[in-house]
């Protein structure tokens, strides 16, 4: 069976690309190929920056031959009708078959697909796929209508079998398929052609080209950590520049040199940032002192000087960039040591948001914030309040203009050098984080409360002026922002009571867009009022937004900070259920833990939800929210049927039966047990003793009729059924539990 | 054709270069004698990108970017500054060949240099263009920009050009072996006079720094601004049919000065510090409007193909 070859040789292919590219070849030719009924053993795909490749083994020679039957008009159909169907069928009205069915007799049509060669398949298929690739960004060239990431040179498509190749013949805008390819660029100019996928990764790799992007990271991994270590340092791991420099050679040569002298003294993550993304540059550790000493760039050829040509020029052209960078840490020093107030200053000129005011505001806002929320994290308010307000000084500095992923990295480094206590420098650099998903979260009580400020300004920001995520866009990244206070609030067990704080954030942002004549829309607002019962507040607002906006008194100012306060913490617990999700805790359990006051200490829904949750997965468990549905159901009914709750006064004086006494027995003593562990908090302890209660409530039903003749005897009962709903609902509202 | 000799200074590298294009078929041009920001802003690139006319140039550009200015302090760093540039439409087949010869034609050995094309996709948002291509790296430092316009002026270029972006004095400084730029040999070092780039240059640096930076009259720099940008809008209001001659004339080019200037004012108000950052978007977005209005308008002309369709 043959075996497939394609290659798409074109100019240089942006190295971020190119995996992407070849597993996309591979997928929509495999595709194409089944779908037209061929099948093949294994496929494998290849990138490099000239070329994507595909190699498909053991492929079926042809697709087969299909019939199908199709059924036709009646006997005796009008002769429209027959033609239309004879010509949708291509077949002759001679060559149909009459038969006869439950609802007639009918013309049947037996169509015949011819097989086709795989060649003629992959011939028609090939230039498809090309014309529609699906690349991120094309482009086209000279004159032509073709569309490919850059122009496209040429075409090698073949099918070899054991008695030799055959070339697949096609051609896309004025290209021909064909057998040849080109080597290394600069090592092995001109075109040579092959014959099978060994022949030709055997004459690339003579033409100085390894053709799998696996292979070359690997070797330019090898060469660099072998390199690295024989000088008896290490080279600093970076996944995503290793594949880049993958991408951008075809015959990867590793190269060490040397940083000047004048250069070791900046900080490692400038060295690396500087070297990382205007040279991809490795950068060399020595393992003893922690500095940055060389660098390690990955060439594209062999020289006959052993690139000593090459390492001269990587190296000058660093030490221009190095010179820019130590330009810009001198002078940052100068204004560091001199305490960073120019920076601070020109915070003022920048703006944040055009309703939000400039990064001074929101800076002096977050100060405020962190100052109060301290003391809830074990840190000291003055101390907070000091590091918020040099927190974001280095955004003015010329490295962070120069290097905008070094924010708060040099904002560390800087407040060192203005004489700043350690754990005040920290925040410049911890108060951003977490910035994804699993990054660790600040624990310094310091960075925490600075965090927690940083996080809850913006947020409280954006929705005092409405500018909320909706489906895909988050331009603000607000939902990282609120992940961010879960994550740091959960994993410091911090006790904050986030209604509060979201109402006292809300308040400057209020003061600002008060006096804007686009008073923020809040519509959201009156809707969560609604939501949560506060008809009254909702009703007051609308009617004075109707009435006299902007101009708004303090009854209407407190209803649309309520309201806006409610809204962004339903959001929290959006995020909180998102977040839960991956604990494997189910959203129904969170909302039966939401349903208990207070619903904005995250911890403690936390922890009520994680009991709740680790009680259902047990067989007590599932067994006794069976039990306790059962009591509330019979009491809704009951409740419903009479028009009178039964919440009160069950008294073991009227109870009839053991079970009904042993009943109110455990309950009691489930009650006296609950009560201090709700007071400690420990829900686990809570559940466990409300698992006692399954063996009593079972045998309760069993032998007790609820409904009885006896009007006290069914109300006690009655009566009774509510205290378990009681009980068993002192740590969540089981209601809310689904199934 | 391949001069494999060093180039011995500044001047020779631009002659070489012209030499060497003019050889490929280029028109050799002159500088646009206006300020600007790049070569790009050259009709000979802007507007005769556009269009189904073929097209063939290259020319030095003396560029200015005033907020590059280091009072002629820095080895690389200059606000005045030369771009050589080449604009090839239809783009060859074989333009990165061609390219690459340009630079063994000034003495950069392929068989000891490491040159890589790495992505760089190209956008200027005061031209409404955007195409993709290339920094040329050698041996780590870009050399040039290789672009395939894709749009210019918010229209689709078809057929699609090649642009070619040399920065002079960087590439110079690599192959003439300075790490201080003022200290080029700008003409022959053996000549009676021998001048350095810094002979050249330096007080000019100075002296436009100062000025950019702290003296320029921003309200006399802003009415500038406005009075190019109502001048390019009257100036294409005009009917096309001139009522002296009688002749049909579309004034795409003195239009597409005023967008020039205006754009230039911008970058020296940029310069000045009195541009804020929600402003600049405002007024980037302004000089694109005109180079859009102009590029209108160049289509309708012969240069611009109108006829040749």
């Amino acid at each position: 069976m043959p075996d497939l070859l394609l290659e798409l040789f074109s100019e240089e292919i942006p190295a971020r690309m190119q995996r992407k590219a070849a597993d996309d070849l591979k997928r929509l030719v495999t595709d194409g190929l089944v779908e037209a009924g061929l099948t093949y053993a294994s496929a494998g795909a290849f990138a490099t920056p000239r070329r994507l490749v595909l190699t498909v083994e053991d492929l079926t020679e042809a697709s087969p031959t299909t019939t199908e039957e199709r059924r036709g008009p009646k006997v005796g159909a009008p002769d429209k009708a027959m033609e239309g169907f004879l010509r949708g069928a291509g077949v002759a009205r001679e060559d149909l078959e009459e038969r006869e069915d439950k609802k007639g007799r009918f013309y049947y049509a037996r169509i015949t697909t011819e097989g086709r060669p795989a060649a003629a398949i992959i011939a028609e298929m090939v230039p498809q796929v090309i014309r529609n690739f699906p690349w991120t960004k094309s482009m086209r060239w000279g004159s032509g209508s073709l569309r490919w990431v850059r122009p496209l040179h040429s075409i090698l498509c073949l099918l070899n079998r054991d008695d030799g190749a055959e070339v697949v013949k096609f051609e896309v805008d004025g290209i021909p398929s064909g057998n040849t390819t080109e080597g290394h660029r600069f090592m092995a100019p001109g075109r040579f052609s092959v014959t099978s996928f060994e022949d030709y990764t055997a004459k690339l790799k003579r033409a100085f080209v390894v053709l799998s992007d696996e292979d070359r990271a690997e070797a330019i991994w090898h060469d660099a950590t072998t390199m690295a270590f024989a000088a008896g340092l290490e080279v600093v791991d970076d996944k995503g520049l290793l594949a880049e420099v993958a991408g951008l050679v075809e015959w990867p040569v590793v190269l060490m040199g040397e940083i000047g002298a004048d250069f070791l003294d900046l900080p490692a993550e400038v060295l690396q940032t500087s070297m990382r993304e205007h040279q991809k540059f490795f950068s060399v550790r020595n393992p003893a002192t922690g500095r940055i000493e060389r660098f390690i760039t990955v060439a594209n050829r062999d020289t006959a000087d052993q690139g000593a040509t090459i390492i001269a020029g990587n190296a000058k052209v660093l030490s221009a960039r190095l010179a820019d960078a130590k330009f810009f840490w001198d002078n940052d020093l100068r204004i560091a040591r001199d305490g960073m107030g120019d920076w601070r200053e020109s915070l003022k000129s920048v703006t944040f948001e055009r309703r939000l005011g400039s990064q001074s505001e929101r800076v002096e806002r977050i100060a405020a914030l962190a100052r109060e929320i301290a003391p809830m994290v074990g840190a000291d308010p003055t101390a907070a309040e000091t590091a918020a307000r040099i927190a974001k000084a280095d955004l003015s500095s010329e490295m962070v203009f120069e290097f905008p992923e070094l924010q708060g990295i040099m904002g560390k480094y800087y407040a060192l050098e203005a004489g700043l206590d350690a754990e005040i420098a920290a925040v410049a650099e911890e108060h951003y984080a977490p910035l994804g998903p699993t990054d660790d979260v600040p624990t310094a009580p310091l960075s925490v409360a600075v965090a927690l400020a940083d996080k809850l300004d913006l947020l409280t920001g954006f929705w005092a002026i409405d500018e909320k995520p909706t489906g895909s866009k988050d331009p603000f990244a607000l939902r990282r922002a609120a992940l961010g206070v879960i994550r740091i609030v959960l994993d410091g067990d911090h006790r904050i009571q986030l209604e509060a704080a979201i109402s006292g954030a809300l308040v400057p942002h209020q003061e600002r867009i008060e006096t804007d004549d686009t008073f923020a829309p809040y519509d959201d607002a009156i809707q969560a009022l609604y939501d949560h019962g506060r008809d009254d507040d909702a009703d007051a607002l609308t009617q004075s937004v109707a009435e006299n906006l902007p101009s708004w008194h303090d009854p209407e100012r407190n209803a649309w900070n309520a309201g806006k306060a409610l809204n962004l913490l339903s959001f929290f617990h959006d995020r909180l259920k998102v977040h839960l999700r991956a604990e494997n805790i189910r959203h129904d359990v969170i909302d039966a833990a939401l349903a208990k006051p207070p619903t904005d200490d995250l911890t403690l829904i936390v922890a009520r939800a994680r009991a709740l949750q680790a009680f259902l997965d047990t067989p007590e468990g599932e067994n006794l929210i069976q039990g306790y549905r059962r009591a509330a159901n019979i009491l809704t009914q009951a409740e419903e049927k009479d028009g009178v709750e039964y919440r009160y006064g069950a008294d073991v004086k009227f109870a009839e039966t053991d079970e009904e006494r042993a009943l109110f027995k455990a309950l009691e003593a489930a009650n006296t047990a609950i009560a201090p562990a709700l007071k400690a908090e420990d829900f686990a302890a809570a559940m466990s003793q409300m698992a006692h209660l399954r063996g009593p409530i079972d045998a309760f039903f069993e032998a007790v009729q609820v409904n009885a003749d006896n009007d006290i005897i069914r109300r006690n009962r009655l009566n009774l059924l509510h205290q378990i709903t009681e009980t068993c609902g002192a740590v969540a509202d089981l209601t809310r539990l689904e199934g | 054709m391949a001069d494999l000799t060093t180039p011995r200074s500044f001047q020779e590298i631009i002659l070489r270069l012209q030499a060497y294009w003019a050889e490929k078929g280029c028109a050799i041009m002159q500088p646009y004698d206006m300020e600007v920001g790049a070569g790009t802003f050259h009709p000979a690139t802007t507007l005769r990108s556009l269009g189904t006319r073929p097209w063939s140039a290259a020319y030095v550009q003396p560029s200015r970017r005033p907020t590059d200015g280091r009072y002629g302090d820095s080895p690389n760093r200059w606000q005045h500054y030369y771009q050589f540039q080449v604009i090839i439409k239809p783009s060859p087949p074989d333009l990165q060949e061609i390219y690459l010869g340009s630079l063994r034609a000034i003495g950069i050995d392929m068989d000891l240099h490491d040159i890589r094309f790495v992505e760089d996709d190209w956008e200027s948002p005061t031209l409404g263009a955007w195409g993709l291509g290339w920094e040329v790296w050698c041996d780590g430092m870009e050399v040039s920009q290789f672009t395939y316009f894709q749009q210019v002026g918010g229209h689709d270029c078809h057929p699609v050009s090649g642009e070619l972006t040399y920065g002079l004095e960087r590439l110079a400084m690599y192959v003439l072996d300075c790490d201080d730029g003022n200290d080029m040999p700008f003409n022959d070092p053996d000549a009676t006079i021998p001048l350095t780039y810094g002979d050249v240059f330096r007080e000019a640096e100075a002296q436009y720094a100062r000025w950019n930076f702290d003296v320029a009259d921003t309200d006399v720099l802003l009415q500038h601004f406005q009075d190019a940008e109502a001048e390019c809008a009257r100036i294409l209001e005009q009917p096309a049919d001139d009522p002296k001659t009688g002749r049909h004339i579309i004034m795409a080019l003195p239009a597409y000065d005023q967008a020039i200037k205006a754009s230039h004012v911008f970058n020296l108000l940029d310069a000045r510090g009195v541009i804020s950052v929600t402003e600049r978007q405002a007024y980037i977005g302004r000089v694109r409007a005109l180079t859009k209005m102009c590029a209108d308008a160049f289509v309708q002309t012969d240069a611009g193909g109108a006829t040749a369709r």
